[in-house]
């Protein structure tokens, strides 16, 4: 092989990759605005917490209010309803995750963990089943909580799921007590 | 175009030549209409001409109907009331429309049990069989999609249940929900971008419809007994086909007018027969109808998403393997995909060295098993998520998957089919008499 041919082959070799290569990533450039347009525009993400006036929910109801296009439910539970959650055992929970999005990832799934209040009465999670996203009919159910229409997800009176398709407990979203009757949700 | 051998289009007068010497767009229709067509084929071979009607009534119906509806979350369950109520003759076009669907998946499903017991998958018509799967799941798209748009209550949670399925994948699941929904719940971005792609799917499926029957003119037409066509000169063939125009043409528009004449009646007396009471509610986030299912020619692969709960050991003994990436709400969303799969599979699952069911005794009453199973997964999908319908949908499931992934493949191992005919004219002749055959023959040449 002579000098000439191995220096043109390699120049030659350079300009095929480098045009390759250049194709490749403006094509990448072309093509990702027209994925990413969409992904939520600033509007979407721009939706602000909302404060829920509680101080008309009786005890043994609930209200759901739409926050950020989903369903949350806020409930005022009975001192019967937090006895028969918080007499589960956790261990034969089939998620055994709080799904608290208020507390350190990983804490146990007990009552007290997912309720909003000390006492217990509060109760404030996402009406949406982790299952595929159906909303979950109140007071129903084998376990007196919840009742997914749809697939016949079960959860109890603590949102926890105890039979059915669904994988995880109803999540517990970002909330707070603004005032005695004023929950802060965002 | 075709591998059999036929006469190919000769163009005569000068304009004609002038034409095909520029583009020879005389000569494809020539060669497209004039297919030499296996003159055995039965009634099941109808149903290609029913379906690519039913693609451009969807297309012309669809097209009119976007003049009068508004993509919008405040005024789209309006604006098809308005359709409904107001634009002349708007309520039988969107009748049309709606149970245009029907009968196109209704077609569909007969078209595939067509191919599936006639071997039509099979060697060399493998490509042809996989652009129909890739047709068939462009149209659940579009059907799905379509079904979103008067943002009814089913609309409404029928979406939310379906892009959850994308939500069940590990890892990537949560975001790619948001991406497909343009939103963390569904809502506005979703309603305008499904009504774009509900747009734009149909003149894909038109595309590959074209590529659909370019690949089966290039292999020739299956026919019920799976015998190929002889190939050895022009007049053999013409032995064995009649010329697509005018015979196949007319038995097909016979046929059409048939199922039209149904189709009528249905759209007439009994348009919403098919649809839910549900969907003229307007949408609402906040409570989900008590019985959510998706439309009638969803439900066996809806059967086989909600089949596999986190009590079957198959779904246990994965999760376990998997370390519990896949849950039994991903296993699901796999098992539903998988169903559609395994279908696509078939060329390469069948074993047999016979083609067509009618000479495969055993294969029979397996494939009788499997349309009953079909159905009875329909019906199961249809029920409310509990017993026994769960353990009807989860046998049904299962039949599903053994009959592509263990008895086709065995089948063809342990069968002892039956000799098909020599040739596709002495099956004919055997049905007709060789004199009625013959005569066609000559005069389509």
């Amino acid at each position: 092989m002579s000098h000439a041919d191995d220096h043109q082959g390699t120049r030659r070799d350079f300009i095929y990759y480098a045009t390759a290569g250049a194709g490749a990533v403006v094509t990448g450039a072309a093509v990702w605005p027209l994925v990413n347009q969409m992904n939520p525009s600033a509007d979407v993400l721009a939706l602000a917490s909302i404060r829920v006036d509680v101080g008309a929910v009786d005890l043994g109801t609930q209200i759901t209010v739409l926050w950020q296009g989903k369903p949350v439910f806020l409930r005022a539970r009975t001192p019967e309803e937090i006895a028969a959650a918080r007499a589960v055992d956790i261990s034969s929970l089939p998620d055994q995750n709080a799904e608290n999005e208020n507390l350190v990832a990983g804490a146990d799934a007990s009552d007290e963990n997912r309720a909003l209040s000390e006492d217990g009465t509060w109760l404030v999670q996402m009406g949406i089943c982790t299952h595929l996203g159906c909303v979950p009919l109140g007071e129903e159910g084998d376990f007196g909580g919840w009742f997914c229409p749809c697939h016949g997800s079960h959860y109890d009176t603590s949102g926890r799921i105890r039979k059915g398709p669904a994988p995880r407990n109803l999540l517990v979203p970002v909330a707070a007590f603004v005032d005695d009757t004023t929950i802060k949700l965002g | 175009m075709s591998g059999i051998p036929h006469d190919h289009y000769e163009p005569k007068s000068n304009f004609a030549k002038g034409v095909e010497s520029r583009l020879p767009i005389i000569g494809l229709l020539y060669t497209t209409l004039t297919a030499p067509t296996p003159k055995n084929l039965n009634w099941m071979w109808i149903w290609g001409i029913v379906l690519t009607f039913t693609l451009g009534l969807q297309i012309v119906t669809g097209i009119v109907l976007v003049m009068h509806y508004t993509p919008h979350v405040d005024m789209a369950f309006a604006s098809v009331e308005h359709i409904m109520r107001d634009v002349n003759g708007g309520h039988m076009i969107r009748y049309f429309h709606m149970n245009g669907a029907s009968l196109f998946f209704f077609a569909i499903y007969i078209h595939m049990f067509r191919g599936l017991y006639y071997g039509s998958y099979k060697a060399p018509r493998e490509i042809t069989w996989i652009i129909g799967m890739l047709i068939y799941i462009m149209m659940m798209g579009a059907g799905f999609m379509g079904y979103v748009l008067p943002w009814g209550q089913m609309s409404f949670h029928g979406t939310a249940v379906i892009t959850g399925l994308f939500g069940a994948i590990p890892f990537i699941g949560e975001s790619l929900q948001t991406w497909l929904l343009g939103a963390g719940a569904v809502g506005q971005p979703a309603l305008n971008r499904f009504f774009s792609l509900h747009y734009l799917l149909p003149f894909i499926i038109a595309g590959l419809v074209i590529v659909h029957i370019w690949a089966f003119h290039s292999t020739g037409n299956n026919n019920p007994t799976g015998v190929e066509v002889r190939r050895g000169s022009k007049e053999e063939a013409a032995k064995d086909t009649l010329p697509f125009w005018p015979y196949f043409v007319i038995k097909d528009l016979f046929a059409l007018a048939i199922i039209l004449a149904i189709f009528m009646a249905v759209v007439g007396f009994m348009p919403n027969y098919l649809g839910h009471p549900d969907n003229y509610i307007p949408a609402n986030a906040l409570v989900t109808p008590t019985h959510i299912v998706p439309e009638w020619y969803y439900l066996p692969f809806y059967a086989i998403l909600r089949a596999f709960t986190a009590d079957v050991w198959a779904v246990q003994l994965v999760s376990f393997l998997s370390f519990g990436i896949i849950d039994a709400k991903f296993f699901g969303v796999l098992a539903m995909f998988g169903a559609i799969f395994v279908m696509a599979l078939a060329p390469w699952l069948d074993t047999s060295s016979v083609r067509s069911g009618r000479f495969r005794p055993m294969f029979k009453w397996w494939f009788a098993l499997l349309v009953v199973d079909f159905i009875v997964l329909m019906w199961a999908g249809s029920r409310p998520a509990e017993f026994p319908y769960d353990w009807i949908s989860l046998i049904g499931a299962t039949y599903w998957f053994a009959y592509f992934l263990i008895i086709l493949p065995i089948l063809g191992v342990i069968e002892k089919p039956l000799t098909p005919p020599a040739t596709i004219e002495d099956d004919f002749n055997a049905h007709y008499g060789p004199k009625d055959g013959g005569s066609a023959t000559s005069s389509a040449e």
